[in-house]
């Protein structure tokens, strides 16, 4: 029996054993949202504006590790898509996203709502795909799913034409994919494991550097073994925030721009550095030629060869999939029963904790303003570590980042590499479907929640019970503090005026708003909040106006040019 | 340095706009571009000519790699090779000029294949040096039009790209 080509979608999503698809309906996409409606294999989430979307599809893919799935329509419908798509592809996000096209026909000749989508989205995919036939929908679909999830992970685009969801062909989908110009990597090349194994056991001041990789990879637990049994410190670049518990002893922190002094500190003095699934990135390392230095070994551990020696020449690369690579070191150390270098070890820590002791992280804790820090402390208390904890970006999603303390992977939710403001509550809504019993905190700032804040409806049509902890400074917050720093307290269009009451804005959804303005509220709001277990809160916390966010390596900087709040 | 880059790719609509686009978006150099089928129809051969530091155009090689219709990918410049381009060259032949552009032809081994009473058009093949020796040689007043289709690589003996 022939089915018409929408028919075939949905039968390939049902293959792909999909359970939500996050979407916005329009024309060219019309046929597809019939038989959506016909079926009930998967749920479509109505969200309120496409990029809500994709970025609510991404975090279900973060939040499971699964391919997250989008459907949009033409031309508004698809470059709406494309803030989404980018942040997903910035941070190697598995996902497919089908938009719809113009007839074929009509392909060229400046259609209603025909954008070159295949071209628009080119740069920031993973791959993308034009279905031109009927029969060539199944095939397309298969390859999407593969490329996305495998290899270094990225969102793939299948744009198809509406004439071909009409059109009819015999459904049959593939069972594998060949694609002779896409074999990614798994396996690492034993000679440099044996290699990295060999520097690491002889490394006087080690560091185990890692990122989304380990996240992404689902890695965590291989590296926590190897950490174990070598007893090195760790760092995780905000990507890789739960790759290894913070609660740990050997774990010193965040690294980067805002993170650690002992991080930072370490990441530079090493002379053996491990970087598993991290990037050195700008926002990391900060300037490459002052983190040159000659007397550090770096062993890079990553699944895209392209990820080596970008920024940072390298000296003992390794390709492979970060979870069978650290496998293979475990077992390596198992057989050979070697150890460490202890003595040199001991010293090492020694300096660590001299760097730890400074206590980089404190903030005035006796303010009669809410100190935003303080929320995220309270947060992490109130949900016992426990919380997924999405964020937006600026001050709230470094304070979320350095205080709350992440255990484990898959929790912390935020958009690293595009610092896309406006993902926080969409990113709410995409982990609350994947773990409808989860407690998922929203941490965002007045800025940002305004940039998605239609989304509340969608958190009302589908009663999720996220709570959303605003951290109002009636400011943005990043921009001001770099106005402050760099441009001698010009604070050009930074303030945030006419805010809305967001108490009132909640309830006219239909949720519970509250506005906390004293610290000694805190704790008892979130514990109130938190107790409504299938209510979504939206609470204002008025916050310091002034905080800033610290440790801080300024732009350009090097990691040892740290500067800390006592220091200013 | 200057590379030349050769790679197989699916002979797919919009493989050569993501090679063209990662150059863009990473900023990286082309000074020529040439593309077309293999003798197996689903493959083109592309030979893109580059330059940059070592670590450029090493990224460069990891970056076409990374592109799912790239199938093959590699620098010429690893081993030997042969590079040519084919050029072709309208130039004034009238009076004085008329003997010294076919002379000139003749020294760099051109072929005319096109004579009209105030012209020729002399095809030119070699390497890009080459085709530049040539047009440095001819009088700047005699050039008409040039066209040259960019170098195409292939290496020496048994150095071969294939699936």
């Amino acid at each position: 029996m022939e089915l018409s080509g929408a028919e075939i979608v949905i039968r390939c999503l049902q293959e792909e054993n999909v359970q939500y698809v996050f979407g916005y309906p329009g024309g060219a996409v019309l046929n597809i949202y019939d038989e959506i409606f016909k079926q009930d294999k998967f749920k479509h989430i109505l969200v309120r504006h496409e990029q809500a979307a994709v970025h609510a599809a991404d975090a279900y893919s973060r939040a499971t590790g699964e391919v997250g799935v989008a459907l949009v329509t033409s031309g508004p419908g698809a470059t709406n898509a494309i803030t989404g798509i980018a942040t997903a592809h910035m941070d190697s996000i598995p996902m497919v996203i089908i938009s719809g096209q113009a007839p074929t026909p009509q392909i060229g000749l400046d259609a209603f709502q025909e954008v070159d989508m295949i071209g628009i989205s080119r740069p920031c995919v993973k791959h993308n795909f034009l279905v031109k036939d009927v029969k060539d929908i199944a095939p397309t679909i298969k390859k999407a799913f593969f490329i996305a999830a495998t290899g270094r992970p990225g969102p793939v685009v299948v744009d198809i034409p509406k004439d071909i969801t009409a059109h009819l062909g015999h459904f049959e989908y593939p069972e594998t994919v060949e694609l002779r110009s896409y074999t990614p990597i798994l396996k690492g090349h034993s000679g440099q494991i044996k290699k990295a194994i060999k520097l690491m056991l002889e490394a006087k001041r080690p560091m185990l550097y890692t990122g989304g990789g380990v996240v992404l990879g689902d890695a965590a637990d291989q590296l926590v073994k190897l950490a174990h049994r070598l007893g090195f410190p760790v760092t995780n670049t905000l990507m890789g925030l739960g790759g290894y518990p913070a609660t740990d002893k050997q774990f010193v922190g965040m690294l980067g721009m805002h993170g650690t002094l002992e991080a930072n500190m370490a990441m530079q003095h090493c002379d053996v550095l491990i970087a598993v699934g991290a990037r050195f990135d700008d926002r990391v390392i900060g300037n490459p030629q002052h983190f040159y230095n000659k007397d550090r070994t770096i062993i890079h551990i990553d699944v895209d060869p392209s990820s080596i020696s970008k920024r940072v020449k390298v000296d003992v690369p390794i390709v492979g999939h970060v979870q069978s690579v650290l496998s293979e070191m475990n077992e390596l150390l198992d057989a050979e029963n070697r150890t460490p270098d202890t003595a040199a070890l001991k010293a090492w820590w020694t300096q660590i904790e001299e760097w730890r002791g400074r206590n980089c992280l404190s903030y005035n804790r006796n303010s009669d303003i809410i100190k935003p820090q303080y929320v995220i402390e309270k947060l992490w208390e109130v949900t016992k570590g426990d919380a997924y904890v999405t964020s937006d970006v600026g001050q709230h999603q470094m304070w979320a980042a350095q205080y709350y303390k992440f255990d484990k992977p898959r929790r912390w939710i935020n958009s690293g590499g595009l610092g896309t403001m406006g993902v926080g509550l969409p990113y709410a809504m995409g982990v609350q479907f994947a773990d409808p019993k989860a407690k998922v905190a929203c941490v965002t700032g007045e800025g940002s929640i305004q940039m998605n804040i239609q989304e509340l409806s969608t958190c009302k049509q589908f009663h999720l019970p996220i709570k959303v902890i605003l951290l109002n400074n009636r400011y943005l917050g990043m921009v001001r503090q770099w106005q402050q720093f760099f441009y001698e307290n010009r604070y050009s269009e930074s303030y945030m005026d006419s805010l809305p009451d967001f108490v009132k804005l909640a309830e006219s959804y239909g949720h519970v708003g509250m506005n906390i303005e004293n610290p000694a509220d805190v704790e008892g709001a979130l514990t109130e909040a938190f107790n409504l277990t299938d209510r979504f809160v939206f609470m204002n916390f008025i916050t310091d106006q002034s905080e800033n966010v610290f440790p801080m390596v300024p732009n350009g900087k090097g990691l040892s040019e740290i500067i800390l709040a006592e220091d200013l | 340095m200057k590379h030349i880059i050769s790679i197989l790719m699916e002979n797919e609509a919009g493989a050569l706009s993501r090679v063209a686009g990662l150059f863009s978006a990473r900023a990286y150099n082309i000074e020529s571009l040439t593309v077309a089928p293999t003798e197996d129809a689903t493959l083109s051969r592309m030979t893109i000519v580059t330059s940059g530091s070592d670590e450029v155009i090493e990224q460069i090689i990891k970056q076409l790699n990374k592109l799912i219709d790239v199938v093959k990918v590699l620098d010429l410049n690893d081993g030997r090779f042969i590079e040519r381009e084919l050029m072709l060259v309208k130039v004034k032949a009238t009076g004085s000029f008329r003997d010294e552009m076919k002379r000139m032809c003749d020294i760099f081994r051109g072929r005319i294949i096109d004579v009209a009473d105030g012209s020729y058009t002399i095809e030119l093949t070699g390497s890009g040096s080459k085709l530049d020796a040539f047009l440095e040689a001819l009088d700047k007043a005699a050039i008409l039009e040039t066209v040259r289709t960019g170098a195409s690589g292939i290496g020496r003996g048994d150095r071969i790209l294939k699936l």
